[in-house]
């Protein structure tokens, strides 16, 4: 009898001590490959801030004399067919790639996030002239979608971050539909409204904040996407414009010398999986880490 | 359920009907004129106010908008797509000259990642923790990363030009030359279908984990069945309809990554058409291509949702 109340005194003071934020450090860092992942996104972020300071040539420099160098001392991965140095444009592609990832999935999310609450929160004729609108969205590849737009808005870089932001929107709309849909089932949100909340204040306050965690997960997943389409696009050869240097555009070009300078197009594209790796090995962490579930295992 | 089939055609209607819409719209609000690049630049100089109006009323460009959609819709009704406006052709026959070649590789592509991609899920599941669910899973990890355009531009240079073992561009019907089709069609096949494939493992080797760990799994060990019994009759069957959710999803995408895929191997597909219509603002052709994606797409998310009640009984539609 004494022993089992040791037990349970011990048991109950364990739990208040354990803090929700220590926890998901825990179980985001306890797995190598997140931690792997979560350290080239670091890497990457201080690469685009610092691209001028690591870059060790000027990536937009011609020098004829100097084009296609095989990789040496000098130039780590050799030249492209203008001269230019391929490490130094990579460094300065992270740039494009993660400012188009940003940017698109900040569109994305925040139109999507917006429609879905809408869609999720009034249901009946808001929620299906919203859903059929969502669905029209989602009858077509992302990728046919980005070249419709960005060809519609003329190309260049801010317009393909528009296109893919437009279609990416379904995916968050969609999920905040569904999430809105079972949080608005709780007692708090009727709490909320029984003592006259209004609308607004009720999605913004009550149902919003508790759609979050799996809206982060996606939000991180989708900055691989994002990148990948962004590449692809550029590879089609929309997108960045000359001499800006993408590194979808990078594997197009040196496409051309392939069988001679194979490093022009397996450099960039190996950056590119990596980028997207690095994103999704820390969106699984994510959500494994806020994954209900695994709380009060650690 | 018939009721239900009905009432899900009818909203793919209209589904349809607002894509087409927006993509006519779209491609109306672009800045450039598509009869002036039809005409190139130097024709343009000599080509008078009246010769251009005259070449937009052939096109039927001159009316309002609302009314070319309806002049569209009605066309496509009775099977006329209309014409090319960069190359003068018919599109419906456009489309089906390019659609089976696109619909060849990319089934091939989604056959490969379902065939592959279940089984090795399973066994990873089964194999938790072990040598071959870590190798297999981090080559699926890597697999939804890598670029399709990249890793078809290795292939070639690989296989195609240092060891010479498949050749690298062009498509063959297999109608015609079978030996060479397949040769032809081993490298974008493996492309198109690597996420696919990859994601197929992921899901397939989650959703398992997830049956697993259920309580009927333990009763069906502990009734004396054997693993191959469990396995399939069990926590597969129980198991499939994310997995089919996500194969669900794979027929948009692999619409997508063979617009990639056909670009890479410079094959006459769908998506190699759709690019070059963009490009020219060839307005029938994407509007055609949209609409046929569009609908397949579209049919393949019936099929899914047809299919979660055959898979759960418990699943009911109204």
């Amino acid at each position: 009898m004494t022993e089992q109340t040791t037990t349970t005194v011990e048991f109950s003071e364990m739990l208040p001590s354990v803090n929700p934020y220590v926890r998901f450090l825990k179980v985001f860092f306890g797995r190598k490959v997140v931690t792997f992942g979560f350290i080239i996104i670091v890497g990457l972020l201080f690469s685009a801030l610092f691209a001028p300071q690591l870059a060790p040539y000027d990536p937009y420099e011609i020098d004829l004399d100097k084009t296609l160098l095989k990789p040496n001392w000098e130039h780590l991965l050799g030249t492209d067919a203008l001269g230019r140095d391929t490490l130094s444009r990579i460094v300065y592609g992270t740039r494009t790639s993660l400012m188009v990832g940003f940017i698109a999935i900040a569109i994305a999310s925040s139109v999507g996030m917006t429609l879905g609450l809408l869609a999720g929160y009034f249901g009946g004729l808001v929620n299906m002239v919203i859903m059929r609108l969502i669905d029209a969205l989602m009858a077509f590849p992302i990728i046919l979608k980005a070249l419709i737009i960005s060809a519609l808005l003329g190309g260049g870089l801010k317009n393909v971050m528009i296109a893919l932001g437009v279609g990416l929107i379904s995916v968050y709309a969609r999920l905040m539909c569904g999430q809105v849909l079972s949080v608005r089932e709780n007692d708090y949100v009727m709490a909320g409204q029984v003592i006259g909340a209004s609308n607004l204040r009720v999605m913004l306050r009550h149902v919003l904040p508790n759609c979050f965690p799996p809206l982060i997960v996606m939000l991180t997943l989708n900055m691989g996407a994002a990148i990948l389409a962004e590449a692809g696009l550029s590879f089609l050869g929309i997108g960045i414009e000359a001499p800006g240097a993408a590194w979808g555009s990078m594997v197009a070009d040196g496409y051309q010398y392939l069988l001679t300078h194979p490093v022009l197009s397996f450099a960039p594209g190996f950056a590119i999986m990596l980028v997207v790796l690095a994103f999704n090995l820390v969106g699984d962490g994510l959500r494994d880490a806020l994954d209900p579930r695994l709380r009060g295992m650690i | 359920m018939g009721a239900y089939i009905i009432r899900r055609l009818i909203q793919a209607f209209f589904v349809l009907l607002i894509v087409t819409f927006l993509i006519f719209i779209a491609m109306r609000a672009l800045p450039g004129d598509p009869i002036l690049i039809f005409l190139g630049e130097a024709e343009t100089e000599s080509t008078t106010e009246e010769q251009l109006q005259e070449l937009r009323k052939e096109f039927g460009l001159d009316k309002p908008i609302m009314v070319q959609y309806a002049n569209w819709v009605i066309g496509v009704t009775r099977g006329d797509f209309g014409e090319s406006i960069s190359y003068g052709d018919d599109v419906l026959t456009m489309i089906a000259e390019s659609l089976p070649i696109t619909l060849h590789i990319g089934s091939l592509a989604f056959i490969l990642s379902a065939v592959l991609g279940i089984p090795a899920g399973i066994i990873c599941a089964i194999r938790r923790g072990g040598n071959i669910d870590a190798s297999v899973t981090l080559t699926a990890n890597l697999g939804i990363c890598v670029p399709v355009f990249w890793l078809g531009i290795l292939f070639i240079y690989f296989f195609g030009l240092k060891l010479q073992w498949l050749p690298i561009q062009g498509y063959t019907s297999p109608f015609d030359d079978f030996w060479l089709s397949f040769r032809k069609s081993i490298m974008p096949v493996f492309c198109l279908s690597v996420f696919t494939l990859a994601s197929t493992t992921r899901q397939t080797r989650s959703s398992m984990l997830e049956v697993i760990r259920q309580d009927y799994i333990r009763t069906a060990w502990s009734k004396g069945l054997k693993e191959r019994e469990v396995i399939a009759r069990h926590v597969l069957k129980n198991g499939l309809i994310p997995i089919v959710t996500l194969k669900g999803f794979h027929v948009r995408l692999l619409f997508g990554g063979s617009v990639l895929v056909e670009t890479v191997f410079n094959i006459p597909g769908m998506g190699r058409l759709a690019v070059d219509a963009i490009f020219n603002q060839d307005y029938p052709i994407v509007q055609g291509v949209a609409l046929m994606t569009a609908l397949i797409v579209v049919l393949a998310n019936l099929l899914v949702d047809i299919s979660y009640g055959w898979l759960d009984p418990r699943i009911r539609y109204q």
